[in-house]
């Protein structure tokens, strides 16, 4: 069952190209995460999957819909979060629920009764009356979920959620979203560029530069890697660098003031490399790779090299 | 895959066209009466322009032709002050768009399943109401300064039928304001940027409508003036306004009633077609 069909999707803001041919495939009922860098192309993605943008290039199928063609039907059955609030902070809580009932449809005594059961889901009963302007930022967080979960969507997109969200919320915010996921069967799709967040995933989506860079469920994605990461920080790393590679002869990877090596069976390596130069290295650490050694992998770049680059 | 639609009966419930109208205009009013500064703002400014300028211009004003005999420049300002009420408000609640837009409020409206024009109308609607509840205030306060001295009697002579008239004539000129401003609103990204074309376009636009002096009957600024769409605004609402100057005779300053009605509906529907047409199209600017 799909949710969502992407094919050969391309974005440009004049000239600059926001996405590059992106192929992908979202299931029914899956959390799925778009990962990638500030800039790397997800913010547009989701605004194309939200229909606030047109598609420039290639094909989007959601629930089984045209997106060229049937954004009228796409939208009724989303559920947007966007990373900017889209409460009225002039307005209470409960009138911006019932604002957003309206404008799908929904009014009456049925409203009413779905409004009190999603502030009731999300703990936010006692403050309905209260004006936006007066909740902190994780109610308004949630605020802004139960606006997205209003109209019952069989889709949830959510634009970088956890912005601004306290580990505490952040923590109750996956276990709502995970919760819909199992209970209704919704379809999350997450656009984060937090690993910690992109772990809970069922599926990953990793994006640089606006092309689709690797596709699978985090261990997946670490599978890919195989073996053990070494992170080793020396004072001149340059130099340990070309001493290593001739002793070795591995090619660590330069980040900074940090070198990486790749390797199966990393703890010998470790032991060997302590022994052999000892007062070069300042430290250094033996890891399964995480979904940021992924991305390093796949690109040849660290994460947040290009945060310049960011879009907005 | 065709979702199953049995399915589709039970989950949605059919696409409104009226309750986003509804609810967008209550929006705008409840966001409006809870701002006094706005309430104040807008009807207050008119209201010392009126007094101020109806005190200093006083001597120097010169009737036009039309006039009933004897009749005073505040007498003359009223039904131009009364436009001027309506644009201030029905402009400044077309500022929101571009701050609905910055605190993130209008991309939660455009995802939703709504007809873009049920958007575009719920937002004129808010804003009309807006105005025409303002105008009204003002049409009742504005008569009563004369008991403290500030006004001249105006002499009202409406029977309920040229109220009705004149609410109906200025609840046009209301909608038609408010599409000009949600156009411009709309195709802007700054507040800044609004108030800018707001002196330079929106400001003369109403000091060349015959509210401020009357038109000249020749001269390139007459010409000016007979082009400019609100000057027809003006001279319906002073038609409808004076049981006195609805038969008076047609001339350049004063264009007939019917030439006033049809020169403010083709406003209108130019402001609201340009306001529907910009709407529709899905555009970068929305998107933050």
């Amino acid at each position: 069952m799909t949710a969502i069909r992407i094919d050969q999707l391309s974005h440009a803001y004049g000239e600059r190209q926001a996405l590059d041919g992106v192929t992908l495939e979202i299931r029914r009922g899956e959390v799925f995460g778009v990962l990638g860098p500030n800039g790397g192309g997800k913010t547009t993605l989701f605004r194309v999957l939200s229909t606030l943008l047109p598609t420039q290039a290639g094909q989007v199928t959601v629930l089984g819909f045209d997106m060229a063609t049937s954004s009228a039907d796409v939208r009724r059955r989303i559920g947007v979060t966007f990373q900017a609030p889209s409460l009225d902070r002039r307005l209470t809580l409960r009138e911006n629920l019932v604002h957003q009932g309206h404008l799908y449809g929904l009014s009456g005594r049925a409203l009413s009764a779905r409004i009190d059961d999603r502030l009731a889901r999300l703990g936010l009963s006692d403050r309905q009356n209260a004006l936006v302007n007066s909740l902190s930022g994780g109610l308004q967080r949630r605020a802004e979920i139960a606006k997205g979960m209003l109209h019952d969507p069989e889709l949830l997109l959510l634009d970088e959620p956890s912005t601004g969200l306290d580990p505490g919320t952040r923590h109750d915010l996956w276990r709502y979203l995970l919760q819909l996921r199992d209970e209704s069967g919704v379809t999350v799709v997450v656009t984060t560029h937090l690993m910690e967040e992109a772990e809970k995933c069922d599926r990953l989506g990793l994006l640089d530069h606006g092309k689709l860079i690797a596709l699978g469920t985090p261990a997946e994605l670490r599978a890919e890697i195989g073996g053990d990461c070494l992170t080793i920080l020396a004072e001149e790393p340059t130099r340990l660098s070309q001493r290593i590679a001739e002793r070795f002869g591995i090619e660590p990877k330069l980040f900074g003031q940090s070198l990486r090596i790749e390797q199966t069976r990393g703890h010998e390596l470790l032991r060997d490399l302590v022994e052999a130069f000892p007062n070069e290295i300042t430290s250094v650490s033996l890891g399964k790779p995480s979904l940021e050694d992924v991305f390093i992998a796949k690109t040849g770049h660290r994460f947040w090299e290009e945060d310049e680059a960011d879009e907005q | 895959m065709t979702p199953d639609p049995s399915n589709k009966l039970m989950r949605e419930p059919a696409i409104s066209f009226w309750l986003p109208i509804w609810t967008l205009t209550l929006r705008e009013l409840l966001r409006f009466f809870r701002q006094r500064t706005r309430v104040i703002g807008a009807l207050g400014q008119p209201l010392i322009f009126w007094v101020l300028f109806g005190a200093g211009l006083r001597g120097s004003f010169q009737a036009p032709e039309w006039a009933p005999k004897g009749m005073t420049y505040q007498e003359y300002f009223f039904p131009g002050v009364t436009v001027m009420i309506v644009l201030f408000t029905a402009i400044f609640s077309t500022i929101s768009i571009i701050e609905d837009r910055r605190e993130g409020f209008l991309q939660g409206v455009l995802v939703a399943p709504v007809p873009r024009l049920a958007l575009v109308l719920g937002k004129l609607t808010g804003g009309t109401l807006l105005a025409l509840i303002q105008a009204a205030l003002f049409l009742v306060i504005g008569p009563l300064l004369q008991f403290v001295g500030l006004a001249p009697s105006l002499g009202w002579q409406l029977t309920l039928g040229g109220w009705l008239a004149m609410v109906g004539f200025l609840c046009l000129v209301a909608f038609a304001l408010t599409a000009l401003g949600y156009s411009m609103a709309w195709s802007l990204d700054s507040t800044q940027g609004f108030h800018a074309l707001m002196s330079v376009f929106l400001m003369p636009m109403w000091l060349l409508s015959g509210s401020f002096f009357p038109v000249p009957e020749s001269g390139w600024l007459s010409w000016v003036m007979r082009l400019n769409p609100l000057t027809y605004g003006v001279a319906g609402l002073r038609r409808l306004m004076s049981p006195l100057l609805a038969a008076a005779p047609v001339s350049s300053s004063l264009p007939s009633l019917a030439t006033c009605l049809v020169a403010t509906c083709g406003f209108c529907l130019v402001t609201v077609v340009l306001a529907g047409w910009l709407t529709h199209r899905r555009s970068v600017i929305n998107v933050r």
